[in-house]
């Protein structure tokens, strides 16, 4: 019995290994030494800070990293308010027969791929697009506006791209709440503000974290739409990181932002998870 | 404030006019752009110029529709190729790390567990560098000691296969587990006990009760693999998959011929969600 247990182990376990070590452990070892190598004046490639001394001095570098780390907060909170009603709607107040159609219509543009979503709303907002053509026809515009490559606009595509991630564990979590719970507070004279913050929103956090996480890591690491959304100074880090290793072909420094980008996403799921007290499998599953 | 309380008349107007918005929000741009590849223009806009199916079908010398584009044509087929191995990999990793961390004991389990779980939360551009820096260096250790050029580490079709599956895979993993929770030890007990042995127990117990979850998580690591652009926009060689073959094209500016190529995504997709779904209507899970 014993015997066949250890070889049961064994033949889980390599797969397993194999994946971790050779795709996630060494690539990630390989990034950090990546970036901390550079070549000197003779071109020799040698030990070296260089890379993250650049982060520091050249200011487009961790202007772009703030401003990243900032919209991305901004996007998750904005996901949250958007589609928190949503989530609430679904599970608590339309009639259950509805209830399930709605989710089922909510889940199928996320099936499609965001490129196309993105591409869906650059043909709605753009200057020659769909929405400047009927204001303009219908006179509410003398001539069509941009409405793309600006901020604004790459924050909405941002929420858009990331609503089904804090959709989902939002609805799961209000799923398993009882309505007797609202019933009694309702009943107690509790106003609908006392029950929102009181009951509804400490049985949703554990959504309300997964969802938070995820949302957040997806926009930081976003590249599709701040690129075609975000015109040309959209300064998103992701797009500094393509430019080192594209256009400039300095690996070692897109290594260097790579893994800064890669600290401080990991920084930011590391601290919700502690604020909220909760477990990376739980948050995830 | 919710179905069973009495509510104010206002509340419930604003409501749901509210989630009205939401889902217009939601569809207006798939709608348009499934509109938009059948008006017969030259550009994805309006003004409405007639029906037409030159997007798909003519061609050339003008317009040139996707039936007849290669380059399209050609991406499709790769996205199609490397979302099957994906899926292949990943199940058959996934499920089997399902087993490791449901059913075995051993040290370390809780640590190989929490790293399992970290390639869901690392940016999918990471990934991407990442593989693609390891793959290079092992690619000039190779042909600097040995003398041997391997194309493999190159950017390349199997550097993305490799790239999906290592955070596809965490996924399937935590499908797989979940159902796996959910299995009735007694059952395996009892065939153990019956004198089966455990390979027997998995071949006919274990994997038709997994059945739903393996086909489900499957189906998805296949959509995913199909659409992925993050990680694979770094690893992509000569052969490009359908989403960075779209990007170039939206990047470079649009022809109708992206809105076909949407369309036709668009409605698959949906079926495929609506099979899914229709599959796991009938055989609930317990």
């Amino acid at each position: 019995m014993k015997n066949h247990f250890r070889l049961g182990l064994f033949i889980f376990i390599t797969p397993v290994l194999l994946w971790l070590l050779l795709l996630i452990i060494v690539p990630h070892v390989e990034l950090l030494l990546m970036s901390l190598h550079g070549k000197d004046d003779m071109g020799r490639t040698v030990w070296t800070l260089a890379n993250y001394r650049n982060f520091f001095t050249e200011e487009i570098y961790w202007y772009t990293f703030v401003r990243t780390a900032l919209y991305a907060v901004i996007v998750t909170i904005l996901t949250f308010l958007v589609t928190f009603p949503v989530a609430f709607y679904i599970t608590k107040i339309v009639s259950p027969r509805l209830s399930g159609f709605l989710t089922v219509l909510l889940l199928m543009p996320f099936w499609v791929s965001e490129l196309v979503r993105v591409y869906g709303w650059m043909i709605l907002l753009r200057e020659s697009g769909v929405i400047n053509h009927l204001l303009t026809s219908a006179g509410l515009l003398d001539a069509p506006v941009e409405m793309l490559y600006n901020d604004i606009t790459m924050l909405m595509g941002l929420v858009y791209t990331s609503m089904l991630f804090m959709v989902v564990p939002l609805i799961s979590s209000l799923e398993g709440m009882d309505d007797s719970l609202i019933e009694a507070a309702h009943d107690l004279g509790a106003s609908p503000m006392t029950i929102f913050y009181r009951i509804i929103i400490p049985y949703a956090a554990p959504g309300i974290t997964s969802g938070s996480i995820v949302v957040f890591m997806l926009a930081l690491g976003n590249y599709l739409t701040p690129k075609l959304m975000g015109g040309k100074n959209s300064l998103w880090f992701t797009e500094q990181i393509y430019n080192e290793f594209i256009a400039s072909f300095n690996w070692n420094q897109g290594a260097a932002f790579g893994f800064l980008l890669l600290a401080l996403s990991s920084l930011i799921i590391w601290a919700g998870l502690k604020i909220s007290k909760q477990q990376l499998g739980k948050a995830l599953s | 404030m919710i179905r069973t309380l009495p509510r104010q008349k206002g509340y419930s107007t604003a409501f749901t006019l509210y989630i009205i918005l939401f889902y217009v929000f939601l569809f207006a741009p798939l709608v348009i752009t499934c509109i938009l590849a059948f008006n017969d223009s030259n550009f994805p806009a309006l003004p409405w110029k007639g029906f037409s199916l030159d997007w798909f079908l003519a061609q050339g010398p003008e317009r040139i529709g996707l039936l007849h584009d290669s380059s399209n044509i050609r991406s499709i087929w790769v996205s199609v190729q490397t979302a099957v191995w994906v899926s292949i990999l990943s199940v058959t990793v996934g499920t089997m790390g399902a087993f490791l961390f449901e059913q075995e004991d051993f040290r370390g389990k809780q640590a190989l567990y929490f790293l399992a779980l970290t390639p869901l939360v690392i940016p999918g551009v990471i990934l991407g560098i990442s593989l693609l820096l390891t793959a290079n260096s092992l690619g000039i250790y190779f042909e600097d000691t040995f003398g041997v050029d391997i194309p493999f580490l190159r950017p390349s079709f199997w550097l993305v296969v490799l790239g999906q599956f290592s955070f596809i895979t965490t996924f399937v993993l935590l499908v797989v587990s979940a159902r796996l929770k959910k299995f009735d030890p007694f059952l395996e007990e009892a065939a153990l006990n019956l004198g089966a042995t455990r390979l027997q127990v998995i071949r006919y117990i274990t994997l038709p009760f997994l059945r739903p979850a393996i086909i489900g998580s499957g189906a998805v690591a296949f959509l995913m693999s199909f659409e992925n652009f993050n990680t694979s926009l770094f690893l992509v060689g000569s052969e490009t998959t359908l989403p960075i073959n779209l990007y170039l094209q939206v990047r470079d500016g649009s022809t109708p011929i992206i809105n076909a190529v949407s369309f036709l995504l668009i409605v698959s997709t949906s079926t495929l969600a609506v099979i899914n779904l229709l599959l796991s209507r009938r055989q609930p899970t317990p």
